[in-house]
């Protein structure tokens, strides 16, 4: 369609400006652009922007019993009565130190790991690289809910040997954040083992020679330059693990069918889902999303602030 | 990935891939040692492959059990081959809202994904080659937007979609997932890396509108990225939870995953739901396992090429 504007047009032009159909064709790139992001930009409009920005207007007000409570409720404007609400809830502090323990040790632990797993491989006396490193990943095309019940299961008294075997209680007090973090662990690993891997791939391998001809260990070598090398990609992986990290909520959701021990507003996801569905209290769980939305651009943008430093 | 193209010769140390070969050196004495370390190094991958792949075999084996051999033999004890009647229960159960799982599962992310991926290709092949008014501000607010928890995009949805009522509808589980925003990151990546300026230059001097040149020279070239985010949005979708359980009342809505959860709930009362759940986990697994190891190329060079940039 577009070429058939040309091809009558382009007579018209005079041949003295050449300038003339390059700028049409500017301004036809400019509207296929256009065209192109428009699916993608109205999405993001609808299913991110305006919902945000309704949650916020909601958050700002709240459900309160009218007179003597025959008239039901009625919406009342409380400004950041909601923010203030959930800022100071026990609740919500306590969900908040479980998410914040969670990431403590299993960013750690996965990362060590994963980091581990794609050094070995990629040292080079490895054989079957492929099946090592499919057999590792498989658990990330495993849905959370299937790996809670799985895991759910094996961790059972009576019916897994994890359960059984364990010297603590996987379900009880101190045990369950143990139990979520392996959960979670087993997940990720693989998926990072396969990230990392792929990174050091791309270390340059006259790097590498030269430092086995000044006699470096492969220890040495993957500690002071391959390491170093894909940082990068070690911080992208670590801003999205600290973002599903605080977004916590299927593992600790299923392990709830299991045991008692995980309370309603045991994540922060956990307490939106609880205000929301279960008191019905909408100003306070829009509340607690903006919190939670604010608190994950805020990590990020520290982990990549981190980032940017050390690898200058 | 490796595969090693040199044929093998009876040297006294086994040869390594040949971009390494010519860093091995001569050591003295050293053999033995090698020889232990590699020992531990494939001790330390098999421990990890142990860990990945045992709750996967405890899941097949526990497919195969009855309800009574579930709870008296042992988790990877072998007990009498009862895996068709699972199945048969499976399908029989709730008149059969499991095939309704498997459809909407299959309908969420199929289409979801398919759709999802072209949306994210063309935005991200915009954004990159082709200058609009609005694009450096896309990008930005597309970034920003990889950067929102889905958790806490659920209730905000939510509440949206019970203004407009379209809670407990497909619409409202399947047009949120469409969006993905780190999906069009990665695909403006690739286009930046493998869809070459000159090539569109060339086919605009041939007269091929801008439309045109996208389906025909730069989806083709992109599409080792078009079948990685196709592939991770289809698991994705799969795994969502939060989203249909928030948006979802009526069970014949319900993806796998949610239904599948819903059965658990209701399995410390009535113990025959157990091998249900097993054996319905085990279904909902083994498709995108599948796709994963039949697509390994695919999604491997597809990585590659997203996570080093």
């Amino acid at each position: 369609m577009t070429t058939a504007v040309t091809s009558s047009k382009a007579p018209e032009s005079p041949p003295a400006s050449p300038s003339a159909p390059p700028r049409r064709r500017a301004t036809r790139r400019r509207l296929t652009g256009a065209a192109l992001a428009a699916p993608f930009a109205v999405l993001l409009l609808c299913t991110v922007l305006v919902p945000i920005g309704y949650a916020f207007y909601l958050s700002l007000f709240t459900d309160r019993l009218s007179g003597l409570g025959f008239d039901g409720y009625r919406q009342v404007f409380t400004g950041f009565g909601n923010y203030a609400d959930v800022l100071q809830d026990p609740a919500a502090h306590d969900s908040v130190a479980n998410v914040a323990r969670y990431a403590l040790i299993h960013i750690p632990a996965m990362f060590a790991g994963a980091l581990l797993i794609a050094l070995l491989l990629d040292s080079a006396t490895v054989r079957l690289r492929q099946l090592w490193t499919l057999a590792v990943f498989l658990p990330y095309a495993v849905p959370g809910v299937i790996a809670g019940l799985i895991w759910g299961y094996l961790y059972s008294p009576g019916i897994g040997p994890v359960g059984d075997a364990l010297p603590f209680d996987p379900f009880g007090e101190s045990g369950v954040l143990p139990s979520i973090v392996n959960m979670a662990t087993w997940q990720w690993m693989g998926y990072n083992v396969i990230i990392f891997y792929t990174a050091l791939q791309t270390v340059p391998r006259d790097v590498l020679e030269a430092a086995r001809a000044d006699g470096a260990s492969a220890i040495r070598t993957a500690l002071s330059i391959k390491v170093p090398i894909i940082r990068p990609t070690i911080f992208v992986a670590l801003v999205f693990t600290t973002i599903g990290s605080l977004q916590l909520f299927t593992e600790p959701m299923v392990l709830r069918t299991f045991t008692g021990t995980v309370t309603s507003t045991w994540t922060p996801s956990l307490y939106i889902y609880d205000a929301a569905f279960i008191r019905d209290d909408y100003g306070r769980a829009a509340a607690a999303s903006i919190l939670l939305a604010l608190a994950s651009a805020l990590l990020s943008a520290l982990v990549m602030r981190l980032s940017s430093r050390s690898s200058r | 990935m490796s595969a090693p193209t040199t044929t093998p010769t009876p040297a006294p140390t086994r040869r390594v891939p040949a971009r390494r070969r010519t860093t091995e050196r001569p050591e003295p004495g050293s053999r033995s040692s090698r020889w232990t370390s590699r020992g531990a190094v494939h001790g330390v991958l098999l421990l990890a492959a142990l860990y990945s792949v045992l709750p996967l075999v405890w899941l097949v084996t526990s497919a195969t059990k009855s309800v009574g051999d579930f709870s008296s033999t042992s988790a990877f004890e072998l007990a009498d081959f009862n895996l068709w009647g699972n199945l048969r229960d499976l399908f029989a159960r709730e008149d059969g809202v499991f095939l309704y799982w498997i459809r909407n599962s299959l309908l969420y992310a199929g289409l979801g994904a398919v759709l999802g991926a072209l949306i994210c290709t063309a935005c991200g092949y915009a954004i990159a080659k082709l200058d609009f008014p609005g694009r450096r501000a896309l990008f930005a607010v597309t970034l920003a937007g990889v950067l929102v928890p889905p958790t806490a995009l659920a209730l905000p949805l939510y509440l949206l979609a019970s203004e407009l009522h379209l809670v407990n509808t497909f619409w409202a589980v399947f047009l949120p997932l469409l969006t993905n925003p780190f999906g069009v990151y990665l695909a403006r990546t690739f286009a930046d890396a493998a869809v070459p300026d000159e090539v569109l230059e060339a086919a605009r001097l041939d007269g091929a509108g801008e439309f045109r040149i996208f389906l025909t020279i730069a989806l083709p070239m992109m599409m080792p990225g078009f079948v990685t985010i196709l592939l991770f949005q289809f698991v994705s979708i799969w795994n969502n939870f939060f989203l249909p359980l928030v948006m979802l009342t009526d069970p014949e809505l319900f993806p796998m995953t949610l239904g599948i959860y819903q059965w658990n709930t209701r399995a410390p009362q009535f113990p025959d739901y157990n091998p249900l759940v097993i054996t319905g986990s085990l279904l909902a697994v083994v498709p995108l396992i599948t796709a994963f190891v039949v697509l390994q190329r695919q999604w491997r060079s597809g990585l590659s090429a997203g996570s080093v940039k």
